[in-house]
């Protein structure tokens, strides 16, 4: 069978101002325990690509510069 | 070393721990200890940094013996009582002898606890006999401490492999374990002495109320690699059908935390904002309780703190916002839940497996190790019941030890290199289709299934229906598609899950009386068989492939326990309601 995506709002938010991929961190992404989040390789930041979040927020205390928030994920706010 | 086999790298180790989150490292430490000339490899599925159970931290120990406050002997007869007196006494008996001297280990190392103005540990009591709990208000530090302790100790640790199968040699004994990385499915097999599983519980099994499927009360990430792997490795599993089942705050997977509350006199309440139990302490008999409350029309249940004074409620806070789930604060205040206005409301979690606080786990005696020659088991996933961090520390340290002394006596053995191929073909399969069934379908329909059949009260007719949807989504498996590495790994972990979901509906079939309170409350066997079911139930894989049960005696007690004892935790409810303070 094909398949097609669902499309689903983000709970863990960058703050690409803040973000310094473009130096090399991956702080966020190397500690995240479900590894869901990547770095976009066209813009250099961090973002969420999979929507599978415990909310336990290393990502958000681990950040060198606080550019992640964690968001409690909409089905369960 | 590159190898026969395609894409795969093979590493000689003497001992392979897989999981570093609580116990495993503490396994990988004590190992190095006994000798530092042996080679530890860790295994994670994530990254040892921030891993299993206890990411952020922990609030508190629940369960420490601590002299002064409780003895050994003490605190086995009260788990022995809230676990209806199944229990193997002699690695409870470990654990407890082993408890006080990993708090000042643990302290020893920078962990943090909770003191009173003299230095003493500030012990507090929570459950229905003996004082236990020990609040650790700064416990953010503990995997933090815990990676320190792996890099001095030049434990070898690779991160982001999930291990999928164990391998065993031509004698049956343990010979190591191939995974598979989780972002580019490169093949890692370990050839080891000694294998300690130390991957938590199976905490992805039943489906939270929300949908949300990573919403669980476990870490998501620990769901069930280590049953599905012993048993597919022939070791026995030991009282699965004593689920995991937890009040939680109703919609986030944290608890209501009434071991943090209940100290400051906090407490679980009914609609009516009455007392309804005596101990908050988390026992099957009290989930039946809470269960009993919600189904009487006295629901919802809430946690009650709005009678306590400011800086009790804000020293709370601090607790509970900062350690162990930073992000209930932030639930809080999407809800506007505020400890000083109103009651929290909450509700049962969902299934799973896990001997941390209930008693479902791979079997293991009181040296950690399994049914399996060299393959031993600690945490969350071994079988020692109400054992939480602190017993996946004490028993963590116990494997490592063993398993030191088991490899001066072992050479590395052989492995099968038939079993890596068919391994490695399984594990791949999903990644050979361009269409058919993503993984995150086929586990929402695999965890609803568990939800809508394998929930207390348990039904036979239900179970049995079960086990008919799982045997079909079995079948559909020739059609999981994992597109990139990272569907990969949640095709692999779907099919943990189903496993464990089959489990879950076989042991809970074979034990045919209720015991645990909720946690085995079946409709059609209501009462307690002492006569026919004092023993645990052990789940196996047979020869044939096929999953089969036996019943296991019950070592005698060495903490004899009186009759009129045995019922304490059949006493929890409170007999006339008292009105609320």
């Amino acid at each position: 069978m094909p398949i097609i995506n669902h499309a689903s709002s983000a709970s863990v938010v960058i703050d690409d101002d803040k973000c310094i991929a473009e130096k090399g961190c991956t702080v966020c992404v190397d500690v995240c325990p479900l590894d869901i989040l990547a770095i976009d390789e066209t813009r250099k930041k961090a973002f969420m690509k999979y929507d599978e979040c415990w909310y336990c927020m290393p990502c958000e205390v681990d950040c060198p510069t606080n550019a992640v928030k964690v968001n409690i994920p909409y089905l369960l706010r | 070393m590159s190898s026969a086999f395609p894409n795969t790298e093979i590493v000689d180790a003497d001992i392979l721990v897989i999981g570093g989150g609580t116990g495993g490292p503490m396994a990988a430490i004590r190992a190095k200890e006994a000798n530092p000339g042996l080679k530890v490899v860790l295994m994670e599925k994530a990254n040892v940094k921030r891993s299993g159970a206890i990411s952020m931290g922990m609030d508190g120990l629940n369960n420490a013996i601590v002299p002064g406050h409780a003895t050994p002997e003490q605190y086995v007869k009260e788990i022995t009582v809230a676990n209806d007196g199944i229990v193997h006494q002699k690695a409870v008996m470990a654990y407890a002898e082993g408890s006080y001297d990993m708090i000042q280990f643990l302290n020893s190392l920078g962990v943090k606890f909770e003191k009173d103005g003299s230095g003493e540990y500030n012990m507090r009591k929570v459950h229905h006999m003996g004082t236990y709990v020990l609040p650790m208000p700064e416990g953010h530090n503990v995997k933090k401490v815990l990676y320190r302790q792996l890099r001095r100790l030049q434990v070898a640790i690779t991160n982001r492999y999930m291990a999928t199968r164990l391998l065993k040699g031509p004698d049956g004994a343990i010979a190591g374990a191939i995974g598979v990385n989780t972002r580019t499915s490169a093949f890692l097999l370990v050839r080891a002495k000694a294998v300690i599983l130390a991957c938590g519980a199976a905490g992805r099994l039943g489906l939270p109320t929300s949908g949300y499927m990573f919403g669980t009360y476990e870490n998501a990430a620990n769901c069930g690699d280590g049953y599905a792997m012993a048993y597919h490795a022939g070791a026995e599993l030991a009282n699965l059908e004593c689920y995991q089942i937890n009040p939680l705050i109703k919609d986030y997977n944290g608890p209501s935390c009434a071991y943090v509350t209940g100290p400051f006199g906090g407490y679980t309440a009914n609609n009516q904002g009455n007392r309804f139990i005596e101990c908050d302490y988390w026992s099957g008999q009290m989930m039946l309780e809470f269960w009993r409350e919600l189904q009487g029309g006295n629901g919802p249940v809430f946690l009650k703190m709005d009678h306590l004074a400011e800086e009790t409620i804000s020293e709370i806070e601090t607790i509970l916002h900062t350690n162990e789930r930073p992000s209930r604060g932030r639930f809080h205040e999407k809800r506007g839940n505020d400890y000083r206005q109103r009651p929290v409301e909450m509700h049962i979690s969902e299934i799973g497996f896990c001997s941390g606080h209930s008693a479902s786990g791979v079997w293991v005696d009181e040296n950690a190790r399994t049914t399996i020659p060299g393959l031993y088991a600690v945490g969350d996933m071994a079988s020692v019941p109400h054992n939480y961090m602190l017993g996946a520390f004490v028993n963590g340290g116990i494997a490592g030890k063993d398993a030191a002394d088991y490899c001066a006596q072992h050479d590395l053995p052989l492995f099968d290199e038939g079993q890596v191929v068919t391994e490695q073909a399984r594990v791949l399969a999903p990644t050979l289709r361009e269409d058919g069934y993503t993984p995150a379908e086929m586990e929402f329909k695999t965890r609803r299934m568990v939800n809508d059949y394998l929930e207390p009260p348990k039904i036979t007719a239900k179970m049995e229906i079960a086990q008919r949807r799982f045997a079909e989504i079995r079948d559909d498996l020739p059609g999981l598609c994992a597109r990139d590495p990272h569907e990969l790994l949640r095709a692999l972990e779907m099919q943990t899950i189903l496993d464990c979901a089959d489990m879950a509906a076989a042991a809970s079939l074979y034990r045919t009386e209720s015991r645990w309170g909720f946690y085995h409350l079946r409709a059609d066997y209501p009462e307690t068989n002492n006569d026919d079911w004092f023993c645990h139930t052990m789940l196996y894989k047979d020869e044939l492939g096929r999953m089969s049960h036996r019943k296991r005696e019950i070592d005698p007690y060495i903490v004899p326990i009186a009759d009129e004892e045995m019922n304490a935790y059949h006493q929890l409810r409170i007999q006339e309601p008292i009105a609320a303070e």
